[in-house]
């Protein structure tokens, strides 16, 4: 090994050993500094004769060159360990909670109604609402339930002190009422009229209070009304529904005959759940039928040329199936324990 | 309804089992609501005779009997308080089985017994366990009680719908039954009974829009004391009703039988004749229920000469009522219109089986043949002697034909119903009918008050083809797409923005304490409820805050110390010009309520209560992209230095602010939440963004500190100094408010930050600082203000 060769290996040796910035320094004048070896070889080239201060003066810059190159490769060793060593030390608890506002959260049964629009928009259905204090035309007469009907003792009517020919509506069907007295009168004069397809969400009362009944509850009003709408269309829409709402394909519905003075024929629809606590039960979900053709007449449709059904779900009771709650009256108590659990 | 189905099956006796009976009446429209068997299963058990009854040698309560069972005498150890010799009563022999017991011989404290006495209960039939059972004195020892009592039975509930009045009765449910399964039916035969007497008990009928139709007969010397039978007391129990006496017995037998509701009146308690007439105002009357009612003009009644006898199609009087010493009877049935009977019992606070029936139509072609029906059993079993039938028609109802097309049919059902099977349909329901080119004109029968138009009969074809027969399509619709207006935004936007700022939604009742209305929004003429389910939900809510504060009084009790919650729901007032319910605006508003630390506990925040500014936060996100003008504005329910009004453009749409100390004590809530309320409408309308030109010229940011006097608000200041900032002001924005050490006592120091720039070139510092100088100039002058150094 020539002397150089054992310069620049003694260099590399030495530069390793410095264990910081400064102390690599300090070997860095050993080797490169005014008096360091390869300088003070530098200075003794000018006493050789010029062919062999040529050869010597390429090898010891050679040399030199690798002795930088440890060096810096060895500062960028130093910094990388010093930039480690930091960021070790930065280093953070992730699992620590992330700080700021929290979210709150729908009620369940918004959840719900907003499922159930979102699923009959998607077969363009509008969303309709209307008052929660209702004349009694619009909550019984115009819907074929004159005053003294027995059919109006199935709903047990707040009534408001001063005021006997108004209510708390009892259900949301005064909405179809309006809604269809309003669209007659938008398309009055046209050739045909549009079809109606609306659902009607909102809060109904009743005087009822007990672990299945509230005083106030919701309601979600559908209707459809045009020239060829039949109660085989009725069923498909419901059924539908229902599958889609529940996501079971293997829900059964079935369709009973019943009695509403504003539809006829009218059915009662059932659901039985494939499992789950209340499997191969039939429970009550809904009233429907065919919009009785005085209904239409009321709202000044022409019952001969169209036709149409609506349907009430309860969609309390939807969101009780849907999330096995046990008690109706824990969605009006406030308890957010309970509510938050639906964010 | 209830009754027995051997009842049913008497009239009607399909080829099938119990359940599918039943399936096939709930599918029918005639909800099944119950079906119990009449008795446990068991077997084994007869009818025996105590012959003697001693003491047991170890056990005072227990008895010695020897029991006649049909064979040997049995020694049967006893522990029923009401054995006795000579009774007759039902005995489980060895090797019976009854629910959860076997009979086997035993030993009882030593002494063999060969069987059990039996009490109602454990055969299932009653509750009762007081004593053995006792049967009757005739009844044949050794017969099996199953036979006996006619227990293979069951009983049904179904919950009958206001159409279906006609099914009130077994003659109504067979007629459906016949119908849906083709099984005859079999209508019990009633015989005009001999006319013996010549008497007529003089009726008048004064009205006949309250009575269309009265029949009835005197018959005299009835035994009342007879004994109801045991079959037609079975029969009366399984429907829910007690046995009373034969008289009332088979008054009520004959309504369930038939659905013909009648009355007997004990004759000799009658002066004079009958007047059927409306009731005259302030008429008292003593119902047979003994309740004492004062009549109203609407009310029917039937008269004798001393005043009003019955409440007319409703209920009986007590003047008038049979008793056990009834000798003499006028049997009555009549038809009495719907319009009379509807919402009069329910004016009493009563209901009757009458009233329930006649209000929703009841045959009027059968009061004769009530009558009868009544008369044959009376005679049967009290024995007397008939006079002739009185009947008197005023007004029937008209059963108009019902034109029935078949091509409406299959519209509206949306399955092809081609006339065969219509026919087949009509027939089984035997509804006569007539043809009319393609047309069926249908002749509805005397006890359907239903079927009136032609699709009342497109839902009989419906019911009787099984609405499961329907098919089920995927609906077909023109497709349109919808409207989506960008310049609104929905209900269910704002919910999700108030949500993602951490409210949680509740549903609060929308009738609340009439206190909440005085002490939340200063209300003392709310809407108020004439008919509350309690008092503390008396009144219509004029603001959804009440509701919210009772979230945290009572979460606060569950135990929880931050309550963020908020509402939409309508907001009711007393307001003659509202629509469309005159008399009643009927607002939808939305209201939050943020109680406890600004944010939730966490590491490294130092928490905080929530604060005015916090709220105000919320509500300023909410109307975004708008901004809301806040006014101090004193509020009933808010500290009157911490509350404003709320407005956009221009107009007041709520109010925001802290809950009034008086309020945070009263409702014990330890620190003030913050609150607010708007009307939902004006936050749903939005802006379709409009774009502006961005400037590529660079903007100078200069800071301005002015002291003002304190009670200069921000919006005075902020609001000058826009006002008199030339067009390269591009914003103004406070960002500090200082007050305190090294500044005067009534005065603070607002911070703002002034943003400078032109669309076309670089502003000069000069222009720069002549605008600043421009601005401090104005404060000066207008507000007192001067440079913070």
């Amino acid at each position: 090994m020539s002397d150089l060769e054992a310069l620049v290996s003694q260099a590399e040796i030495d530069f390793s050993a410095a264990v910081d910035a400064v102390a690599l320094e300090q070997v860095k004048a050993r080797f490169l500094g005014k008096s360091g070896s390869l300088t003070e070889l530098l200075k003794g080239l000018g006493k050789l004769d010029p062919d062999a201060r040529k050869i010597a003066g390429a090898a010891i810059n050679i040399a030199k060159q690798k002795v930088e190159a440890a060096l810096e490769a060895r500062r960028e060793a130093l910094r990388h360990a010093a930039l480690e060593a930091r960021l070790a030390e930065e280093s953070l608890d992730v699992t620590l909670p992330g700080r700021g506002h929290a979210k709150g959260g729908l009620h369940p049964v918004t959840r719900t109604l907003e499922r159930i629009e979102a699923l009959f928009r998607g077969i363009g259905f509008d969303v309709a609402d209307g008052p929660e204090i209702e004349t009694d035309f619009h909550n019984f007469t115009a819907l074929n339930t004159p005053e003294n009907h027995p059919a109006r003792s199935m709903h047990d009517t707040f009534y408001l002190e001063g005021a006997s020919d108004v209510m708390l509506r009892t259900h949301t069907s005064p909405i179809q009422v309006r809604y269809m007295q309003a669209h007659v009168a938008r398309h009055a004069g046209a050739a045909t009229m549009p079809e109606i397809r609306i659902i009607a969400p909102g809060r109904v009362y009743r005087v009822d209070s007990d672990a299945t009944h509230s005083p106030m509850f919701h309601q979600v009003e559908g209707l459809w009304v045009g020239e060829s709408v039949s109660f085989a269309d009725l069923k498909g829409v419901v059924s539908d529904f229902l599958h889609r709402f529940f996501e079971a394909d293997r829900l059964d519905v079935r369709f009973r005959p019943s009695f509403f003075p504003f539809t006829e024929p009218s059915a009662e629809i059932d659901v039985s759940f494939p499992s789950g606590p209340l499997a191969g039960r039939w429970l009550e979900i809904a009233g429907c039928g065919m919009v009785h053709p005085n209904v239409l007449r009321h709202c000044g449709i022409d019952a001969e040329r169209h036709t149409g059904f609506a349907f009430g779900f309860g969609p309390d009771r939807l969101t009780m199936l849907r999330y096995g709650i046990n008690d109706l009256r824990l969605f009006y108590d406030g308890d957010v324990r309970f509510l938050s659990q639906f964010r | 309804m209830k009754f027995s189905e051997k009842w049913l099956r008497e009239f009607v006796d399909p080829a099938i089992d119990t359940q599918a009976l039943s399936h096939l009446l709930t599918m029918a429209g005639l909800e099944v609501e119950e079906l119990d068997p009449v008795a446990a299963a068991f077997h084994g058990v007869v009818v025996a005779e105590v012959l003697s009854v001693a003491p047991h040698p170890d056990a005072d309560r227990l008895r010695v009997c020897s029991v006649n069972a049909g064979g040997e005498p049995l020694q049967i150890v006893c522990g029923a308080p009401n054995v006795a010799a000579g009774m007759k009563v039902p005995c489980a022999t060895v090797g019976a089985s009854l629910p959860g017991i076997d009979i086997k011989r035993a030993k009882l404290r030593g002494v063999e017994s060969n069987g059990m006495l039996c009490s109602a209960r454990e055969l299932g039939l009653s509750e009762d366990h007081g004593g053995l059972l006792a049967l009757p004195v005739d009844a044949p020892v050794g017969t099996d009680i199953r036979h006996y009592l006619d227990l293979d039975d069951n009983a049904f509930v179904i919950k009958l719908t206001p159409n279906r009045a006609d099914c009130f009765g077994m003659l109504g449910i067979a007629r459906e039954v016949s119908a849906l399964t083709g099984a005859p039916l079999c209508v019990p035969e009633i015989v005009a009974a001999p006319v013996t007497l010549t008497e007529v008990l003089p009726v008048s009928i004064e009205a006949a829009d309250l009575c269309g139709r009265f029949s009835g007969r005197v018959i005299r010397g009835v035994n009342a004391r007879a004994a109801t039978p045991e079959w037609m007391k079975r029969r009366l129990e399984r429907a829910g009703m007690r046995s009373i006496s034969v008289l009332v017995d088979i008054s009520n037998y004959v309504m369930l039988e038939l659905n013909r509701p009648n009355h007997v009146f004990d004759l000799d308690r009658v002066k004079g004749g009958l007047t059927v007439r409306w009731a005259r105002e302030g008429e008292q009357l003593v119902l047979l229920n003994e309740q004492t009612i004062t009549l109203t003009p609407d009310c029917g009644v039937i008269a004798d000469e001393t005043g009003v006898e019955s409440f007319a199609g409703i209920m009986g009087g007590a003047s008038t009522a049979c008793s056990l010493d009834t000798r003499n009877v006028y049997v009555e049935a009549a038809f009495w219109q719907p319009d009379a009977i509807q919402g009069r019992a329910r004016r009493y606070a009563f209901s009757s089986e009458a009233a329930h029936r006649f209000e929703r139509g009841v045959d009027f072609a059968d009061t004769v043949a009530g009558v009868e029906r009544v008369t044959q059993l009376i005679l049967e079993l009290c024995g007397g002697e008939a006079g002739s039938i009185d009947d008197r028609i005023t007004m029937l109802p008209s059963r108009e034909p019902v034109r029935l097309r078949p091509l409406r049919v299959s519209r509206v059902l949306g399955l092809p119903f081609g006339d065969d099977a219509i026919e087949a349909c009509l027939q089984r329901m035997a509804l006569p009918f007539a043809r009319d080119g393609s047309d069926y004109i249908v002749q509805p029968p005397t006890w359907r008050f239903d079927l009136r138009i032609e699709e009342d009969l497109i839902e009989e074809l419906a019911r009787l083809h099984g609405y499961d027969n329907i098919p089920t399509h995927p609906p077909v619709g023109r497709l349109a797409m919808p409207e989506l207006p960008e310049g609104r935004r929905s209900a269910s936007n704002v919910r999700h923005l108030m949500a993602d700022r951490d409210y949680q939604e509740v549903i609060n009742f929308a009738f609340v304490e009439r206190r909440w209305e005085k002490d939340f929004a200063g209300n003392d003429t709310p809407v108020v409820l004439a008919n509350p389910i309690a008092s503390q939900m008396s009144v219509m809510r004029s603001t959804l805050i009440g509701g919210l504060v009772d979230n945290v009084v009572t979460n606060r009790r569950r135990q929880l110390d931050r309550v963020r919650v908020f509402e939409i729901g309508r907001c009711f007032a007393h307001d003659a010009q509202a629509v469309p319910v005159p008399g009643f605006a009927q607002t939808l508003r939305i209201a939050g309520l943020a109680w406890g630390a600004a944010q939730a506990e966490q590491w490294g925040a130092a928490a905080r209560p929530t604060d005015f500014f916090d709220v105000k936060g919320d509500v300023e996100a909410l109307v975004l992209p708008w901004q809301a003008a806040f006014v101090p504005a004193r509020h009933v329910a808010l500290h009157p230095g911490r509350s404003a009004s709320i407005s956009l453009n221009g107009h007041v749409i709520g109010f925001i602010g802290e809950l009034h100390p008086e309020l945070v004590q009263r409702y014990e809530l330890v620190s003030a939440p913050l609150v607010f309320e708007c009307n939902l409408e004006p936050l749903l309308g939005s802006a379709v963004p409009a774009y502006q030109t961005v400037s590529r010229q660079p903007a100078v940011r200069r800071d301005l500190a002015l002291l003002v006097p304190r009670s200069t608000t921000l919006s005075q200041v902020l609001e000058g100094l826009r006002s008199a900032s030339p067009a390269i002001v591009q914003d103004i924005a406070l960002f500090d408010v200082y007050q305190g050490k090294g500044i005067s006592d009534n005065e603070k120091s607002f911070a703002f930050r002034i943003v400078m720039q032109d669309t076309q070139r670089t502003l000069a510092d000069a222009e720069v600082d002549a605008t600043v100088d421009q601005l401090v100039m104005y404060a000066q002058r207008e507000f007192g203000a001067k440079l913070r150094a």
